[in-house]
């Protein structure tokens, strides 16, 4: 086996062992990008030379057996994460060559326990799309389809991460962004009860909603990626003031006398039926398990993604209008005014999406329209918040689908704003509710595209989620999971 | 019809975007479309309830009134569209 | 037609804590252009507030100190507009709920006292600073004073006159001087005011259409940007003409109101709770921690000079006009036990002396004058050569003692030392002798003045009465 195909808890034994070294590790995964990223496209720049650096500090500390769970473990970071000296673009023109002279915090997390950072990858422009087909740069293609979609906006992750590149990514999740790139591409991905992971270098897209997260191969190594960069942060003023448990202590067999609830709004018409199949698949695998199965109830599901197209748009024209050309990031130079230099940079810095949604947000809090948009948006957001409230009464967690569908074509759902929003509604309301979600494979369609299965728990039950998610992954049995790409 | 060209045109302007003609033709019927997707919101009775702005009852995140590093001005200016190594320039505000 | 001036005042004072309201950049100022700031307060990408408690606890002491409700939950809220002094874009302010309301200040104007009410005050954070170039079209962007704590403190539309208008202002001054939690440093920028005039005619309940007027950096000139205001509006509304409602920036080398160049459209400014800071939440607890630090304010103060020093009120106005007067009041009257005679020392020549310069610039300290007017009460100097070494301290700093030894300036108040002096004067004065003693005893002051001449001002008069007279008899 290549060591690029290990998972971070198979990595770890070999490097706690000596079997393997970091250097290594580091390289093997260097090739494998070298090899296949040509046709994935999730990388936007690899830092090659300093990431071989720090396998190799990595490896000093291993040798003093004083390595911290994600020494010598080689990750990629979706590009709006800041990384101090290395270009941050969140996939913009707008930001093509800014610097950060900062990390965030998670990064410093991950540098503290002597991780391996080996690039930053691609994303839709401003984590504002679900195909990162926005992205200024590149397009990431799903692995195992080429040409097909990775999902987004951290497609980069969830590409890299399906093709073996690497063992785990960081992307960010604010409708869905971790969790739906991570069910087209058959790994797994969780979005974390809002305010567990500090926020800190995060650039902002809704700061409400967005929540940084990991993808994985398998559940185990989520684990313990969350127990690396969840936990206070006294530069985030909205990080919960909590100790966090070690979450790889709920990676656990055995689900008896745990329910698991199934909200039939999640399982309306627009599902495909092959993704139908694949959850009820996994319903049962549960069940079989000794999991108790009930029916709840999220009545306000419908309403979901106007709320979010609504709040997070709100939320994004303000967290956007800092890239004015003033002080950092892109300046159209060929302005006589100060509007026309505001407007022309704006206007060239962007990409058509984030123009959409900075004009909608614009609106919905504008004179007039504040209290019939935002503000109803704001108090329907609290109605769908008491409707899971009243579902955890009744069980631990609740599984569904994640997307509508498979994997489609690059290109095909470009001309479709209002579709392709539609299209978030399953993972859309924990962002609006704050709770923790999981994407797990789940299988896979006729024309061999990847079909996740979501598991969503209530706030601060990580334990429940991943006691769960383990036990369905187990009782699948799909890993480990090989895209055929070369 | 939820929203004309000319009020897509005070919202571009409010926001600092400047659209093409083209652009403003596919922004608004666009927009009309998605605000014509959103009204569906006023089917439910929100009388009395709170409007969420956090997603968890956490307050009083505080620091203390200590002064700690800034960066140095060319770490601040570095990234600078145009900067004149003391401050920023921008085209001149009236 | 008699018309009646509405004005309303908006103050914004920024805060004297050590670091910026979000971020602990120094508040220092005058640093370097751009060499306080980091990722927070320059609003890169990823960045952050964090709120500085010190700014809670000056604003509910200045609640606590204008008789303000506190607002127990309170909350930040976003005001979006673009300009270059802005880096995010947007200004973290209070809107829906700030921290204080519903206060009031007494002011007097001509002997008459008014209640002026506080509609608000919250907190924000300032702006950065533009330097626009002479010659090229350029501006230049200094981000030191972005994150810099404000307090904004906005007046209902109770003040009728431009005089109230100074008055209010003075009074929000000392308070906030009193509970030094701002410089009220108006040159500097640290007390900033914008006002809001309307004219109605008397009788008139509805307000008329007003003007905002801005860049008034004196207390002077604000209250001379207030009169000419009122003087063109009312020359306006005479004619039957109507008032255009727009934003004014007073021109101190004109001494005119002059039309901002018309911005496009009214600021829409899209307020919206801000996401990345949780609400400030006040108990009872924490008010009565903060209560238990007030200082003795203004109005407190005042009725204490007059009440344990017996001053009249004219005298204890004045000297509680500002924290550091009243110090120094005290600190010299404790130091000699003459209240009214340090007041009045106080009111005529270290007024005049200072000559309108901030009274920390002062070379004479308090204990000094404690001192100076206790060496006028034994007796060692004259009341008429004190002044003289008042000047004097004023001008090198050194003590009384010092100033007095250094001049030979001591009042002589020794019998034997005069008397010698005196019978000299009778041998050498033989006529004016002869007449005074003949009845004409006006020439008293003729023998006390020679006596003054010979001791260089310094003979104690009572002293020279009482030998001339004594050496005269008989």
């Amino acid at each position: 086996m290549n060591p690029y195909e290990l998972t971070i808890a198979e990595a770890t034994k070999q490097l706690a062992a000596g079997s393997l070294s970091s250097r290594e590790l580091t390289q093997s995964c260097l090739e494998r990008i070298e090899a296949v990223d040509i046709k994935v496209k999730a990388f936007l720049v690899v830092n090659a030379e300093q990431a071989l650096l720090q396998a190799d500090e990595a490896d000093k500390i291993l040798a003093c057996g004083e390595a911290k769970p994600l020494c010598g473990i080689p990750l990629s970071l979706k590009d709006l994460l800041c990384t101090k000296g290395v270009v941050t673009t969140c996939g913009s023109r707008m930001l093509e060559n800014f610097i950060p002279p900062y990390d965030a915090t998670v990064v410093e997390k991950l540098k503290g326990q002597g991780a391996v950072l080996l690039g930053k990858v691609a994303m839709d422009e401003f984590a504002m799309g679900s195909t990162s087909e926005s992205c200024a740069f590149r397009v990431p293609e799903n692995p195992w389809k080429l040409g097909f979609v990775s999902g987004g906006s951290s497609g980069g992750s969830a590409a890299s991460v399906a093709a073996l590149e690497c063992p785990a990514s960081l992307g960010s999740d604010t409708g869905g962004s971790i969790r739906q790139p991570a069910s087209l591409c058959g790994i797994v991905g969780m979005k974390p009860t809002y305010g567990l992971v500090s926020r800190y270098g995060l650039v902002a897209f809704a700061s409400s909603l967005d929540q940084i997260g990991p993808l994985t191969r398998d559940v185990t190594d989520c684990a313990l990626m969350m127990n690396a960069i969840s936990g206070y942060d006294a530069k985030d003023s909205t990080s919960v003031r909590q100790e966090t448990p070690d979450f790889t202590a709920s990676i656990i067999e055995g689900v008896q006398g745990m329910r698991v609830g199934v909200p039939r709004e999640y399982f309306g018409e627009g599902l495909d039926p092959e993704v139908k199949a694949v959850v009820t698949h996994g319903i049962e695998v549960l069940r079989d398990a000794g999991a108790e199965i009930v029916e709840v109830s999220l009545p306000r599901t419908d309403y979901c993604v106007a709320v979010y197209y609504l709040i997070a748009t709100a939320e994004a024209s303000s967290n956007l209008a800092r890239y004015d050309g003033v002080s950092y990031g892109f300046r159209d130079q060929e302005v006589h005014s100060l509007m026309e230099m505001y407007k022309e940079t704006r206007s060239h810095g962007f990409g058509a999406e984030v123009k959409r949604r900075i004009l909608i947000g614009t609106y919905a809090l504008s004179a007039g329209y504040y209290d019939a948009y935002y503000k109803k948006a704001s108090q329907v957001r609290t109605l769908i918040l008491n409707d899971f409230n009243r579902a955890f009464e009744q069980c631990d967690v609740l599984i569904s689908p994640v997307v509508p569908t498979p994997a489609w074509k690059i290109g095909e759902k470009a001309d479709n704003p209002l579709a392709m929003y539609l299209s978030d509604v399953l993972t859309i309301s924990a962002n609006l509710a704050g709770i923790p979600g999981i994407s797990v494979p789940g299988g896979f369609s006729r024309d061999g595209l990847p079909i996740g299965i979501q598991l969503q728990g209530a706030h601060f039950r990580e334990d429940s989620l991943f006691k769960v998610a383990y036990n369905l992954e187990r009782g699948l049995k799909l890993l480990p999971q090989r895209p055929g790409i070369t | 019809m939820k929203i004309t060209k000319e009020e897509v045109e005070k919202v571009a302007h409010l926001a600092r975007l400047h659209l093409s003609a083209e652009e403003l033709e596919t922004m608004t019927t666009q927009l009309d479309t998605i605000l014509s997707y959103v009204a569906k919101l006023d089917e439910l009775d929100t009388t009395g309830v709170q409007a969420m702005t956090h997603a968890f009852s956490e307050s009083n995140a505080f620091r203390e009134d200590k002064v700690t590093d800034s960066l140095a001005r060319e770490d601040a200016l570095a990234n600078g569209p145009c900067q004149n190594g003391e401050a920023f320039v921008v085209p001149r505000v009236i | 037609m008699k018309f009646e001036t509405v004005i309303g005042l908006e103050i914004h004072a920024q805060l004297k804590t050590e670091s910026k309201i979000f971020c602990g950049c120094s508040t220092k100022f005058g640093a370097p252009p751009n060499s306080h700031t980091c990722p927070v307060c320059l609003g890169l990408p990823g960045s952050l507030p964090v709120l500085n408690k010190k700014v809670v606890e000056f604003a509910i002491k200045m609640g606590l100190a204008t008789g303000s409700d506190i607002n127990r939950i309170n909350q930040f809220a976003r005001k979006n507009y673009f300009y270059p002094d802005l880096p995010k874009g947007y200004q973290t302010s209070q809107f829906d709920l700030p921290i204080v309301e519903h206060g009031e200040v007494e002011i007097e104007v001509d002997g008459k006292k008014r209640v002026i009410g506080i509609t608000r005050m919250h907190m924000e954070e300032d702006a950065g600073k533009l330097i626009h170039d002479d010659r090229e079209p350029v501006s230049y962007v200094d981000l030191n004073r972005t994150g810099t704590p404000l307090l904004e403190i906005v007046s209902e539309p109770d003040i009728r006159s431009p005089e109230e208008a100074a008055a209010y202002l003075r009074k929000i001054h000392a308070i906030l001087r009193y509970l030094d939690i701002c410089d009220g440093n108006m040159q500097e920028g640290s007390f900033r005011c914008d006002a809001n005039i309307s004219l109605r005619p008397v009788g008139q309940e509805k307000l008329g259409t007003r003007t905002e007027l801005k860049n008034m950096n004196s207390f002077r000139n604000v209250q001379s940007a207030l009169e000419y205001e009122v003087r063109r509006q009312r020359d306006i509304l005479m004619e039957g003409g109507t008032i255009v409602q727009e934003t004014l920036l007073w021109n101190p080398d004109r001494n005119c109101t002059e039309s901002m160049r018309s911005k496009d459209d009214a600021h829409d400014y899209r307020y919206f709770p801000c996401p990345d800071l949780v609400p400030v939440r006040i108990d009872d607890a924490w008010i009565e921690e903060i209560r238990a630090t007030l200082p003795e304010l203004p109005e407190a103060r005042k009725l204490r000079f007059i009440q344990e020093y017996e001053l009249p009120e004219h005298d204890a106005s004045l000297l509680t006009n500002s924290r550091e007067l009243a110090d120094y009041f005290e600190t010299a009257a404790k130091a000699c036990n003459q209240p009214k005679k340090v007041s009045n020392w106080m009111m005529t020549e270290l007024m005049r002396e200072l000559k309108g310069e901030e009274l920390s610039t002062c070379k004479v300290g308090a204990e000094q004058l404690g001192s100076l007017v206790n060496m006028v009460e034994t007796g060692t100097i004259s009341g008429k050569i004190a002044k003289t070494v008042f000047l004097e301290m004023m001008a090198s700093g050194k003590g009384p003692e010092t100033v007095v030894e250094e001049q030979n300036l001591g009042q002589v108040s020794n019998e034997s030392e005069l008397l010698t002096i005196v019978r000299r004067i009778i041998a050498d004065n033989p006529g004016q002798v002869t007449d005074f003693k003949g009845g004409k005893t006006k020439l008293m002051s003729y023998f006390v003045g020679q006596l003054m001449q010979k001791t260089k001002g310094q003979a104690n008069p009572a002293l020279a009465n009482k030998l001339f007279t004594q050496e005269l008899a008989g």
